[in-house]
Protein backbone atom coordinates (compact mmCIF):
# COMPACT_ATOMS: atom_id res chain seq x y z
CA UNK A 1 0.00 0.00 0.00
CA UNK A 2 1.42 3.42 -1.20
CA UNK A 3 2.17 6.07 1.47
CA UNK A 4 -0.08 6.66 4.53
CA UNK A 5 -3.81 5.08 4.58
CA UNK A 6 -5.32 8.68 5.90
CA UNK A 7 -4.35 11.65 4.69
CA UNK A 8 -0.67 11.70 4.02
CA UNK A 9 1.29 15.14 5.75
CA UNK A 10 -0.63 17.33 7.70
CA UNK A 11 -2.47 19.89 5.54
CA UNK A 12 -2.08 18.57 2.58
CA UNK A 13 -5.82 18.41 2.76
CA UNK A 14 -6.12 22.13 2.86
CA UNK A 15 -5.82 22.66 -1.47
CA UNK A 16 -8.47 20.09 -1.86
CA UNK A 17 -10.85 21.87 0.86
CA UNK A 18 -9.66 25.25 -0.76
CA UNK A 19 -10.99 24.33 -4.58
CA UNK A 20 -14.28 23.65 -3.13
CA UNK A 21 -14.56 27.26 -0.91
CA UNK A 22 -13.46 28.94 -4.31
CA UNK A 23 -16.41 27.04 -6.36
CA UNK A 24 -18.79 27.72 -3.28
CA UNK A 25 -17.66 31.54 -3.98
CA UNK A 26 -18.62 31.56 -7.35
CA UNK A 27 -22.25 30.13 -6.80
CA UNK A 28 -22.03 32.47 -3.11
CA UNK A 29 -25.14 34.61 -3.98
CA UNK A 30 -27.85 31.33 -4.43
CA UNK A 31 -26.50 29.50 -1.41
CA UNK A 32 -26.51 32.20 0.37
CA UNK A 33 -30.31 33.00 -0.18
CA UNK A 34 -31.40 29.68 0.62
CA UNK A 35 -29.10 29.32 3.62
CA UNK A 36 -30.79 32.45 4.88
CA UNK A 37 -34.30 31.88 2.98
CA UNK A 38 -34.67 28.01 4.31
CA UNK A 39 -34.55 28.48 7.48
CA UNK A 40 -36.81 31.58 7.58
CA UNK A 41 -39.76 30.56 6.06
CA UNK A 42 -39.47 27.29 8.40
CA UNK A 43 -39.50 29.28 11.89
CA UNK A 44 -41.93 31.97 10.50
CA UNK A 45 -44.10 29.07 8.90
CA UNK A 46 -43.92 25.81 11.51
CA UNK A 47 -42.52 28.52 14.47
CA UNK A 48 -45.24 30.95 14.46
CA UNK A 49 -48.38 28.96 12.79
CA UNK A 50 -47.52 25.17 14.15
CA UNK A 51 -46.61 27.26 17.26
CA UNK A 52 -50.01 28.98 17.66
CA UNK A 53 -51.27 25.45 18.27
CA UNK A 54 -48.42 23.88 20.33
CA UNK A 55 -47.79 26.63 22.45
CA UNK A 56 -45.15 25.85 24.67
CA UNK A 57 -42.82 22.21 24.57
CA UNK A 58 -41.25 21.61 27.62
CA UNK A 59 -40.17 24.39 28.86
CA UNK A 60 -39.76 26.28 25.81
CA UNK A 61 -42.02 28.55 23.62
CA UNK A 62 -42.26 26.32 20.07
CA UNK A 63 -40.70 28.88 17.66
CA UNK A 64 -37.14 29.04 20.34
CA UNK A 65 -37.71 24.89 20.81
CA UNK A 66 -37.53 24.57 17.07
CA UNK A 67 -34.89 27.24 15.65
CA UNK A 68 -32.79 24.82 17.82
CA UNK A 69 -33.85 21.77 16.66
CA UNK A 70 -33.03 22.99 12.51
CA UNK A 71 -29.66 24.33 13.35
CA UNK A 72 -29.06 20.62 13.59
CA UNK A 73 -31.14 18.80 10.64
CA UNK A 74 -29.77 21.37 8.42
CA UNK A 75 -26.47 20.88 9.22
CA UNK A 76 -27.42 16.85 8.56
CA UNK A 77 -28.84 17.68 5.13
CA UNK A 78 -25.87 19.88 4.25
CA UNK A 79 -23.20 17.52 5.16
CA UNK A 80 -25.16 14.31 3.48
CA UNK A 81 -25.57 16.39 0.19
CA UNK A 82 -22.23 17.64 0.51
CA UNK A 83 -20.60 14.08 0.87
CA UNK A 84 -23.14 12.05 -1.48
CA UNK A 85 -24.23 14.16 -4.48
CA UNK A 86 -21.77 16.59 -4.44
CA UNK A 87 -18.60 14.57 -3.61
CA UNK A 88 -19.93 11.35 -6.74
CA UNK A 89 -20.12 14.40 -9.06
CA UNK A 90 -16.72 15.08 -7.99
CA UNK A 91 -15.31 11.58 -7.97
CA UNK A 92 -17.35 9.89 -11.14
CA UNK A 93 -18.89 12.55 -12.91
CA UNK A 94 -16.04 15.52 -13.06
CA UNK A 95 -13.30 13.36 -12.49
CA UNK A 96 -11.73 16.35 -10.28
CA UNK A 97 -10.55 13.63 -8.13
CA UNK A 98 -8.48 11.69 -10.99
CA UNK A 99 -7.24 14.76 -11.77
CA UNK A 100 -5.62 15.47 -8.33
CA UNK A 101 -4.25 11.86 -7.69
CA UNK A 102 -1.87 12.88 -10.98
CA UNK A 103 -0.73 15.46 -8.50
CA UNK A 104 1.69 14.67 -4.59
CA UNK A 105 -2.28 14.41 -3.45
CA UNK A 106 -3.10 10.80 -2.47
CA UNK A 107 -6.92 9.79 -1.52
CA UNK A 108 -6.28 10.26 2.16
CA UNK A 109 -6.09 13.96 1.43
CA UNK A 110 -8.83 14.33 -0.95
CA UNK A 111 -11.13 12.42 1.30
CA UNK A 112 -9.68 14.60 4.60
CA UNK A 113 -10.36 17.50 2.71
CA UNK A 114 -14.21 16.33 1.16
CA UNK A 115 -14.81 15.90 5.47
CA UNK A 116 -13.39 19.01 6.40
CA UNK A 117 -15.04 20.88 3.78
CA UNK A 118 -18.87 19.28 4.36
CA UNK A 119 -18.37 20.02 7.58
CA UNK A 120 -17.45 23.29 6.96
CA UNK A 121 -20.13 23.81 4.84
CA UNK A 122 -22.48 22.52 7.27
CA UNK A 123 -21.06 25.09 10.15
CA UNK A 124 -21.67 28.15 6.95
CA UNK A 125 -25.32 27.03 6.72
CA UNK A 126 -25.82 26.59 10.72
CA UNK A 127 -24.65 29.93 11.25
CA UNK A 128 -27.09 31.62 9.11
CA UNK A 129 -29.77 30.01 11.05
CA UNK A 130 -28.02 31.09 13.97
CA UNK A 131 -28.15 34.92 13.16
CA UNK A 132 -32.51 34.07 11.63
CA UNK A 133 -33.02 32.85 14.71
CA UNK A 134 -31.49 35.78 16.79
CA UNK A 135 -33.08 38.35 14.73
CA UNK A 136 -36.34 36.34 15.85
CA UNK A 137 -35.49 36.53 19.40
CA UNK A 138 -35.25 32.50 19.46
CA UNK A 139 -31.61 32.50 20.95
CA UNK A 140 -30.72 32.67 24.17
CA UNK A 141 -27.89 35.36 24.74
CA UNK A 142 -24.07 34.80 23.76
CA UNK A 143 -23.83 31.06 24.78
CA UNK A 144 -25.80 30.00 21.54
CA UNK A 145 -22.32 30.60 19.77
CA UNK A 146 -21.39 27.49 21.66
CA UNK A 147 -23.39 25.53 19.44
CA UNK A 148 -21.31 26.60 16.50
CA UNK A 149 -18.41 24.12 17.06
CA UNK A 150 -21.06 21.40 18.13
CA UNK A 151 -22.60 21.78 14.85
CA UNK A 152 -19.21 21.25 13.25
CA UNK A 153 -18.17 18.09 15.03
CA UNK A 154 -21.90 16.49 13.51
CA UNK A 155 -20.75 17.91 10.24
CA UNK A 156 -17.68 15.80 10.31
CA UNK A 157 -19.63 13.01 11.15
CA UNK A 158 -22.31 13.35 9.03
CA UNK A 159 -19.95 14.14 6.11
CA UNK A 160 -18.07 11.13 6.98
CA UNK A 161 -20.97 8.60 7.29
CA UNK A 162 -22.43 10.51 3.27
CA UNK A 163 -18.62 9.63 1.82
CA UNK A 164 -19.23 5.99 2.96
CA UNK A 165 -22.51 6.44 0.43
CA UNK A 166 -20.82 7.72 -1.68
CA UNK A 167 -17.84 5.97 -2.11
CA UNK A 168 -20.92 2.84 -2.86
CA UNK A 169 -22.93 4.47 -5.28
CA UNK A 170 -22.70 3.48 -8.76
CA UNK A 171 -25.39 6.13 -9.41
CA UNK A 172 -27.35 9.06 -8.10
CA UNK A 173 -29.94 6.61 -7.47
CA UNK A 174 -28.35 4.97 -4.87
CA UNK A 175 -28.38 7.62 -2.94
CA UNK A 176 -31.89 7.81 -2.18
CA UNK A 177 -31.72 4.34 -0.22
CA UNK A 178 -29.79 7.06 2.69
CA UNK A 179 -31.98 9.73 1.94
CA UNK A 180 -35.07 7.49 3.21
CA UNK A 181 -33.66 4.96 5.20
CA UNK A 182 -31.51 7.39 7.26
CA UNK A 183 -31.77 11.29 6.62
CA UNK A 184 -35.45 11.16 7.27
CA UNK A 185 -35.96 8.92 9.83
CA UNK A 186 -33.18 10.90 11.86
CA UNK A 187 -35.10 14.39 10.36
CA UNK A 188 -38.40 13.24 11.74
CA UNK A 189 -37.34 11.16 15.15
CA UNK A 190 -34.08 12.72 16.12
CA UNK A 191 -36.43 15.30 18.33
CA UNK A 192 -35.98 18.56 15.89
CA UNK A 193 -39.96 18.84 15.43
CA UNK A 194 -40.91 17.30 18.81
CA UNK A 195 -39.55 16.06 21.86
CA UNK A 196 -38.69 12.38 21.79
CA UNK A 197 -40.29 11.55 25.10
CA UNK A 198 -43.55 10.99 23.14
CA UNK A 199 -42.88 8.28 21.04
CA UNK A 200 -43.26 4.94 21.28
CA UNK A 201 -40.77 3.19 23.31
CA UNK A 202 -39.61 0.72 20.75
CA UNK A 203 -39.23 3.84 18.38
CA UNK A 204 -37.65 5.60 20.75
CA UNK A 205 -35.19 3.24 21.21
CA UNK A 206 -34.46 3.62 17.52
CA UNK A 207 -34.26 7.33 17.74
CA UNK A 208 -31.57 6.59 20.82
CA UNK A 209 -29.06 5.45 18.16
CA UNK A 210 -29.52 8.24 15.87
CA UNK A 211 -26.55 10.52 15.79
CA UNK A 212 -28.64 13.45 14.60
CA UNK A 213 -30.37 12.63 18.24
CA UNK A 214 -27.07 13.65 20.13
CA UNK A 215 -26.54 16.49 17.98
CA UNK A 216 -29.94 18.13 19.17
CA UNK A 217 -28.40 16.91 22.70
CA UNK A 218 -26.05 19.61 22.51
CA UNK A 219 -26.98 22.29 20.35
CA UNK A 220 -30.51 22.73 21.68
CA UNK A 221 -29.37 23.64 25.74
CA UNK A 222 -26.66 25.75 24.19
CA UNK A 223 -28.72 27.88 21.94
CA UNK A 224 -31.76 28.05 24.50
CA UNK A 225 -30.24 28.33 27.74
CA UNK A 226 -31.80 25.21 29.37
CA UNK A 227 -29.60 22.09 31.48
CA UNK A 228 -27.13 20.98 29.49
CA UNK A 229 -26.01 17.61 30.73
CA UNK A 230 -23.98 14.74 29.29
CA UNK A 231 -21.88 16.84 26.92
CA UNK A 232 -19.08 14.08 26.82
CA UNK A 233 -21.31 10.83 26.11
CA UNK A 234 -22.56 12.81 22.80
CA UNK A 235 -20.22 14.10 21.41
CA UNK A 236 -17.94 10.42 21.65
CA UNK A 237 -21.29 8.84 19.90
CA UNK A 238 -20.75 11.13 17.29
CA UNK A 239 -16.94 10.92 17.33
CA UNK A 240 -17.76 6.97 17.32
CA UNK A 241 -19.77 7.54 13.86
CA UNK A 242 -17.37 9.99 12.38
CA UNK A 243 -14.44 7.99 13.20
CA UNK A 244 -16.02 4.50 11.72
CA UNK A 245 -17.13 6.30 8.88
CA UNK A 246 -14.12 8.17 7.99
CA UNK A 247 -12.32 4.99 8.22
CA UNK A 248 -14.55 2.90 5.80
CA UNK A 249 -15.16 6.03 3.69
CA UNK A 250 -11.34 6.37 2.90
CA UNK A 251 -11.04 2.79 2.10
CA UNK A 252 -13.96 2.45 -0.03
CA UNK A 253 -12.61 4.98 -1.92
CA UNK A 254 -9.08 4.22 -2.07
CA UNK A 255 -10.61 0.64 -3.68
CA UNK A 256 -12.69 2.59 -6.31
CA UNK A 257 -9.94 5.20 -7.33
CA UNK A 258 -7.37 2.55 -7.48
CA UNK A 259 -8.56 -0.12 -8.98
CA UNK B 1 19.58 6.71 -16.48
CA UNK B 2 16.62 5.31 -17.75
CA UNK B 3 12.81 7.43 -16.52
CA UNK B 4 10.88 4.14 -16.77
CA UNK B 5 12.39 1.03 -15.60
CA UNK B 6 10.31 -2.19 -15.29
CA UNK B 7 11.00 -5.66 -14.35
CA UNK B 8 8.18 -8.45 -14.42
CA UNK B 9 5.55 -6.17 -13.87
CA UNK B 10 2.37 -7.56 -13.70
CA UNK B 11 -1.02 -6.46 -12.75
CA UNK B 12 -3.93 -8.85 -12.74
CA UNK B 13 -7.29 -8.47 -12.02
CA UNK B 14 -8.92 -11.39 -10.90
CA UNK B 15 -7.88 -14.57 -13.38
CA UNK B 16 -7.32 -11.75 -15.84
CA UNK B 17 -3.70 -10.69 -16.21
CA UNK B 18 -4.02 -7.14 -17.78
CA UNK B 19 0.25 -6.80 -17.60
CA UNK B 20 1.85 -9.76 -17.93
CA UNK B 21 5.76 -9.60 -16.51
CA UNK B 22 6.23 -6.28 -18.24
CA UNK B 23 10.02 -5.60 -18.44
CA UNK B 24 11.72 -2.33 -20.46
CA UNK B 25 13.90 0.15 -19.98
CA UNK B 26 13.14 3.96 -21.29
CA UNK B 27 16.12 6.18 -21.94
CA UNK B 28 15.37 9.62 -20.83
CA UNK B 29 14.78 12.91 -23.01
CA UNK B 30 12.86 10.86 -25.61
CA UNK B 31 9.63 10.61 -26.89
CA UNK B 32 8.12 6.77 -26.09
CA UNK B 33 5.05 5.79 -27.87
CA UNK B 34 2.92 3.07 -26.25
CA UNK B 35 0.88 1.27 -29.20
CA UNK B 36 -1.70 -1.46 -28.72
CA UNK B 37 -5.48 -2.01 -29.73
CA UNK B 38 -8.16 -1.59 -26.48
CA UNK B 39 -7.59 -4.23 -23.81
CA UNK B 40 -3.82 -4.49 -24.53
CA UNK B 41 -3.07 -2.86 -20.95
CA UNK B 42 -1.88 0.80 -21.93
CA UNK B 43 -4.15 2.84 -19.68
CA UNK B 44 -3.30 0.12 -16.82
CA UNK B 45 0.39 0.60 -17.47
CA UNK B 46 0.33 4.07 -17.52
CA UNK B 47 -1.89 4.01 -14.13
CA UNK B 48 0.80 2.52 -12.76
CA UNK B 49 3.84 4.83 -13.99
CA UNK B 50 1.70 7.75 -11.80
CA UNK B 51 1.44 4.97 -8.55
CA UNK B 52 -2.22 4.96 -9.10
CA UNK B 53 -2.54 1.40 -9.96
CA UNK B 54 -0.67 -1.11 -7.66
CA UNK B 55 1.39 -3.90 -9.68
CA UNK B 56 0.69 -7.50 -8.55
CA UNK B 57 4.28 -8.43 -9.22
CA UNK B 58 7.70 -7.43 -10.35
CA UNK B 59 9.67 -3.54 -9.78
CA UNK B 60 8.84 -0.45 -11.26
CA UNK B 61 11.07 2.78 -11.11
CA UNK B 62 10.13 6.04 -12.45
CA UNK B 63 12.72 8.80 -12.82
CA UNK B 64 14.68 6.73 -10.27
CA UNK B 65 11.85 6.36 -7.90
CA UNK B 66 10.23 3.17 -6.74
CA UNK B 67 6.49 3.09 -7.81
CA UNK B 68 4.28 2.93 -5.60
CA UNK B 69 6.15 3.33 -2.93
CA UNK B 70 7.45 6.80 -3.58
CA UNK B 71 4.48 7.61 -5.94
CA UNK B 72 3.80 11.12 -3.88
CA UNK B 73 7.25 12.61 -4.34
CA UNK B 74 7.70 10.95 -7.63
CA UNK B 75 4.38 12.86 -8.57
CA UNK B 76 5.81 16.44 -8.07
CA UNK B 77 8.12 15.60 -10.70
CA UNK B 78 5.75 14.33 -13.48
CA UNK B 79 2.99 15.53 -15.65
CA UNK B 80 -0.28 13.79 -16.80
CA UNK B 81 -2.51 14.66 -19.73
CA UNK B 82 -5.24 12.48 -19.64
CA UNK B 83 -7.51 10.54 -21.96
CA UNK B 84 -10.63 11.75 -20.42
CA UNK B 85 -10.54 15.65 -20.29
CA UNK B 86 -10.87 16.48 -16.21
CA UNK B 87 -10.34 20.11 -16.30
CA UNK B 88 -12.57 21.78 -13.51
CA UNK B 89 -15.24 22.94 -14.96
CA UNK B 90 -16.72 24.93 -12.24
CA UNK B 91 -13.65 26.87 -13.28
CA UNK B 92 -11.68 28.89 -15.73
CA UNK B 93 -8.73 28.64 -17.26
CA UNK B 94 -6.62 30.49 -15.25
CA UNK B 95 -8.32 29.23 -12.58
CA UNK B 96 -8.03 25.75 -13.25
CA UNK B 97 -4.42 26.46 -13.49
CA UNK B 98 -3.96 28.32 -10.05
CA UNK B 99 -6.28 25.85 -8.76
CA UNK B 100 -3.91 22.55 -9.78
CA UNK B 101 -0.64 24.60 -8.86
CA UNK B 102 -2.26 24.24 -5.56
CA UNK B 103 -2.04 20.71 -5.24
CA UNK B 104 1.46 20.87 -5.92
CA UNK B 105 2.10 23.82 -3.21
CA UNK B 106 3.64 25.99 -5.70
CA UNK B 107 3.60 29.37 -4.26
CA UNK B 108 1.57 32.56 -5.22
CA UNK B 109 4.78 34.73 -6.28
CA UNK B 110 6.19 31.59 -8.80
CA UNK B 111 3.06 30.82 -10.09
CA UNK B 112 2.62 35.01 -11.42
CA UNK B 113 5.49 34.49 -13.48
CA UNK B 114 4.22 30.57 -14.70
CA UNK B 115 0.73 31.75 -15.75
CA UNK B 116 1.73 33.79 -18.52
CA UNK B 117 4.25 31.42 -20.23
CA UNK B 118 1.58 28.80 -19.78
CA UNK B 119 -1.06 30.57 -21.00
CA UNK B 120 1.15 31.50 -24.39
CA UNK B 121 2.61 28.14 -24.57
CA UNK B 122 -1.22 26.87 -24.84
CA UNK B 123 -2.40 29.51 -27.06
CA UNK B 124 -5.16 30.74 -24.53
CA UNK B 125 -3.95 34.19 -23.84
CA UNK B 126 -7.03 35.47 -25.23
CA UNK B 127 -8.99 33.03 -23.04
CA UNK B 128 -7.81 33.34 -19.62
CA UNK B 129 -10.88 33.98 -17.89
CA UNK B 130 -13.40 32.06 -19.98
CA UNK B 131 -15.06 29.22 -18.47
CA UNK B 132 -13.75 25.82 -19.21
CA UNK B 133 -17.15 25.01 -20.45
CA UNK B 134 -16.52 27.35 -23.30
CA UNK B 135 -13.41 25.95 -24.79
CA UNK B 136 -13.47 24.12 -27.85
CA UNK B 137 -12.27 20.76 -27.88
CA UNK B 138 -8.65 21.63 -28.84
CA UNK B 139 -8.25 24.29 -26.54
CA UNK B 140 -9.41 21.86 -23.81
CA UNK B 141 -6.72 19.52 -24.61
CA UNK B 142 -4.39 22.75 -24.76
CA UNK B 143 -5.62 23.45 -21.40
CA UNK B 144 -4.92 19.93 -20.03
CA UNK B 145 -1.58 20.05 -21.69
CA UNK B 146 -0.72 23.66 -20.07
CA UNK B 147 -1.98 22.68 -16.68
CA UNK B 148 0.11 19.54 -16.76
CA UNK B 149 3.37 21.56 -17.43
CA UNK B 150 2.54 23.98 -14.09
CA UNK B 151 5.05 21.85 -11.95
CA UNK B 152 8.02 21.94 -14.43
CA UNK B 153 7.75 18.80 -14.72
CA UNK B 154 10.82 15.87 -15.51
CA UNK B 155 8.53 13.24 -17.47
CA UNK B 156 5.16 14.22 -19.53
CA UNK B 157 2.72 11.63 -19.57
CA UNK B 158 -0.20 11.38 -22.21
CA UNK B 159 -2.83 9.03 -22.99
CA UNK B 160 -3.99 9.97 -26.33
CA UNK B 161 -3.62 13.16 -26.71
CA UNK B 162 -5.40 13.73 -30.12
CA UNK B 163 -8.03 10.96 -29.88
CA UNK B 164 -11.65 13.44 -31.26
CA UNK B 165 -9.35 16.55 -32.35
CA UNK B 166 -9.05 17.95 -35.56
CA UNK B 167 -6.18 18.38 -38.06
CA UNK B 168 -5.29 21.69 -37.36
CA UNK B 169 -5.24 21.38 -33.44
CA UNK B 170 -3.74 18.08 -33.63
CA UNK B 171 -1.07 19.55 -35.89
CA UNK B 172 -0.45 22.24 -32.99
CA UNK B 173 -0.50 19.85 -30.01
CA UNK B 174 2.18 17.75 -32.15
CA UNK B 175 4.40 21.42 -32.87
CA UNK B 176 4.11 22.09 -28.92
CA UNK B 177 5.01 17.98 -28.29
CA UNK B 178 8.47 18.52 -30.12
CA UNK B 179 9.10 22.10 -28.28
CA UNK B 180 9.04 20.02 -24.91
CA UNK B 181 11.08 17.37 -26.60
CA UNK B 182 13.95 20.10 -27.61
CA UNK B 183 13.76 21.12 -23.94
CA UNK B 184 14.68 17.53 -22.62
CA UNK B 185 11.63 16.84 -21.35
CA UNK B 186 10.68 13.15 -21.64
CA UNK B 187 7.94 12.49 -23.06
CA UNK B 188 5.60 8.61 -22.63
CA UNK B 189 2.02 8.81 -24.81
CA UNK B 190 -0.62 6.30 -25.87
CA UNK B 191 -2.25 6.65 -28.57
CA UNK B 192 -4.03 4.60 -31.40
CA UNK B 193 -3.26 7.29 -34.68
CA UNK B 194 0.44 5.20 -36.37
CA UNK B 195 1.02 8.68 -37.82
CA UNK B 196 1.07 10.27 -34.72
CA UNK B 197 3.57 7.77 -33.35
CA UNK B 198 5.67 7.89 -36.69
CA UNK B 199 5.94 11.78 -36.68
CA UNK B 200 6.49 12.03 -32.66
CA UNK B 201 7.91 8.87 -31.19
CA UNK B 202 11.80 8.14 -31.13
CA UNK B 203 11.10 4.63 -29.71
CA UNK B 204 7.89 2.71 -29.93
CA UNK B 205 6.81 -0.38 -28.16
CA UNK B 206 3.72 -2.32 -29.48
CA UNK B 207 1.61 -4.06 -26.83
CA UNK B 208 -0.71 -6.85 -27.00
CA UNK B 209 -3.03 -8.81 -24.01
CA UNK B 210 0.08 -6.86 -21.30
CA UNK B 211 2.45 -8.36 -23.06
CA UNK B 212 5.63 -6.23 -25.36
CA UNK B 213 5.51 -7.75 -28.96
CA UNK B 214 8.46 -5.71 -30.55
CA UNK B 215 10.08 -2.64 -29.58
CA UNK B 216 12.51 -0.23 -31.80
CA UNK B 217 12.56 3.21 -33.39
CA UNK B 218 9.24 2.97 -35.73
CA UNK B 219 12.24 3.02 -38.68
CA UNK B 220 13.52 0.38 -37.78
CA UNK B 221 10.16 -1.78 -36.86
CA UNK B 222 9.10 -0.75 -40.32
CA UNK B 223 12.06 -2.38 -42.12
CA UNK B 224 12.30 -5.19 -39.40
CA UNK B 225 8.65 -6.69 -40.32
CA UNK B 226 7.26 -5.30 -43.36
CA UNK B 227 8.61 -5.23 -47.14
CA UNK B 228 9.24 -1.86 -47.78
CA UNK B 229 6.47 -1.51 -50.57
CA UNK B 230 2.83 -2.00 -50.12
CA UNK B 231 0.27 -1.77 -53.36
CA UNK B 232 -3.43 -2.34 -52.20
CA UNK B 233 -5.66 -3.66 -54.94
CA UNK B 234 -9.42 -4.03 -55.22
CA UNK B 235 -12.39 -3.96 -57.79
CA UNK B 236 -14.29 -6.76 -59.76
CA UNK B 237 -11.84 -8.72 -61.53
CA UNK B 238 -10.03 -8.98 -58.36
CA UNK B 239 -9.59 -12.36 -57.85
CA UNK B 240 -8.76 -13.56 -61.65
CA UNK B 241 -5.81 -11.11 -61.72
CA UNK B 242 -4.51 -12.12 -58.21
CA UNK B 243 -4.55 -15.63 -59.56
CA UNK B 244 -2.40 -15.28 -62.79
CA UNK B 245 -0.41 -12.27 -61.59
CA UNK B 246 -0.37 -10.44 -58.09
CA UNK B 247 0.17 -14.20 -56.32
CA UNK B 248 3.46 -14.36 -57.71
CA UNK B 249 4.78 -10.93 -58.04
CA UNK B 250 4.54 -10.10 -54.70
CA UNK B 251 6.93 -11.39 -51.74
CA UNK B 252 3.36 -11.89 -49.76
CA UNK B 253 -0.02 -10.58 -49.32
CA UNK B 254 -3.17 -10.36 -47.26
CA UNK B 255 -6.64 -10.48 -48.67
CA UNK B 256 -8.81 -7.92 -46.37
CA UNK B 257 -12.60 -7.65 -47.60
CA UNK B 258 -12.42 -6.80 -51.03
CA UNK B 259 -9.05 -5.74 -51.14
CA UNK B 260 -5.28 -7.05 -51.61
CA UNK B 261 -2.78 -5.61 -49.69
CA UNK B 262 0.60 -6.66 -51.80
CA UNK B 263 3.84 -6.84 -50.04
CA UNK B 264 7.28 -5.98 -51.90
CA UNK B 265 10.64 -5.12 -51.84
CA UNK B 266 10.56 -3.75 -55.40
CA UNK B 267 7.09 -2.41 -56.24
CA UNK B 268 7.71 -1.88 -60.30
CA UNK B 269 6.57 -5.79 -61.10
CA UNK B 270 3.19 -5.07 -59.71
CA UNK B 271 2.35 -1.87 -61.15
CA UNK B 272 3.31 -3.16 -64.08
CA UNK B 273 1.45 -5.74 -64.22
CA UNK B 274 -1.47 -3.98 -63.20
CA UNK B 275 -1.50 -1.31 -65.90
CA UNK B 276 -3.50 -2.98 -68.47
CA UNK B 277 -6.06 -3.41 -66.39
CA UNK B 278 -8.89 -0.71 -65.80
CA UNK B 279 -11.14 -2.11 -63.87
CA UNK B 280 -8.62 -2.39 -60.84
CA UNK B 281 -8.62 -0.09 -58.59
CA UNK B 282 -4.86 0.60 -56.49
CA UNK B 283 -3.07 2.48 -54.14
CA UNK B 284 0.89 2.54 -53.88
CA UNK B 285 2.32 3.52 -50.62
CA UNK B 286 5.71 3.04 -48.16
CA UNK B 287 5.26 0.74 -45.44
CA UNK B 288 4.21 2.16 -42.32
CA UNK B 289 4.11 1.46 -38.40
CA UNK B 290 0.04 0.70 -39.12
CA UNK B 291 1.12 -2.39 -41.08
CA UNK B 292 3.65 -3.30 -38.44
CA UNK B 293 0.80 -2.62 -36.01
CA UNK B 294 -1.27 -4.98 -37.96
CA UNK B 295 0.87 -7.62 -38.84
CA UNK B 296 1.70 -8.07 -35.42
CA UNK B 297 -1.68 -7.60 -33.31
CA UNK B 298 -4.06 -9.27 -36.00
CA UNK B 299 -6.75 -7.28 -37.71
CA UNK B 300 -9.99 -9.05 -35.93
CA UNK B 301 -11.81 -6.27 -34.24
CA UNK B 302 -11.30 -5.67 -30.47
CA UNK B 303 -14.16 -4.83 -28.68
CA UNK B 304 -13.22 -5.38 -25.17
Amino acid sequence: MPDSLLSGRAMRWLPVWRRNLRVWFKLAGPALVGNFGEPLLYLLALGYGLGSLVGIVGELPYLVFLASGIICSSALFTASFEGMYSAYTRMAVQNTWEAMLATPLDVGDIVLGELIWGASKSLISAAAILMVAAALGAVDGWRALWALPAIFAAGLCFTAMALVIAGLAKNYDFFLYYNTLFVTPSLLLGGVFFPMEGLPPAVRAVAEWLPLTHTVAIVRPLMTGTALSGVAIHLLILMFYGGFAYLLATLLIRKRLRG
Amino acid sequence: MAIIEAQGLSKCYGEQRVVDALSLSVPEGICWGLLGPNGAGKTTFLRMLTGNTSPSAGSLRVLGFPVPGKAVELRRHIGVVPQQENLDVDFSVVENLRTYASYFGISRSRLQSRIPELLKFAALESRAGSPVTALSGGMQRRLSLARALVNEPKLLILDEPTTGLDPQARQLIWQQLRALRARGMGLVLTTHYMEEATRLCDQVTIMDHGRILDSDSPQKLIARHIEAQVIEVYGKGLDSWHGVRGEALAERFERVGDTCFYYARDERPLLDALRGHPELSYLHRPANLEDVFLRLTGRELRDA
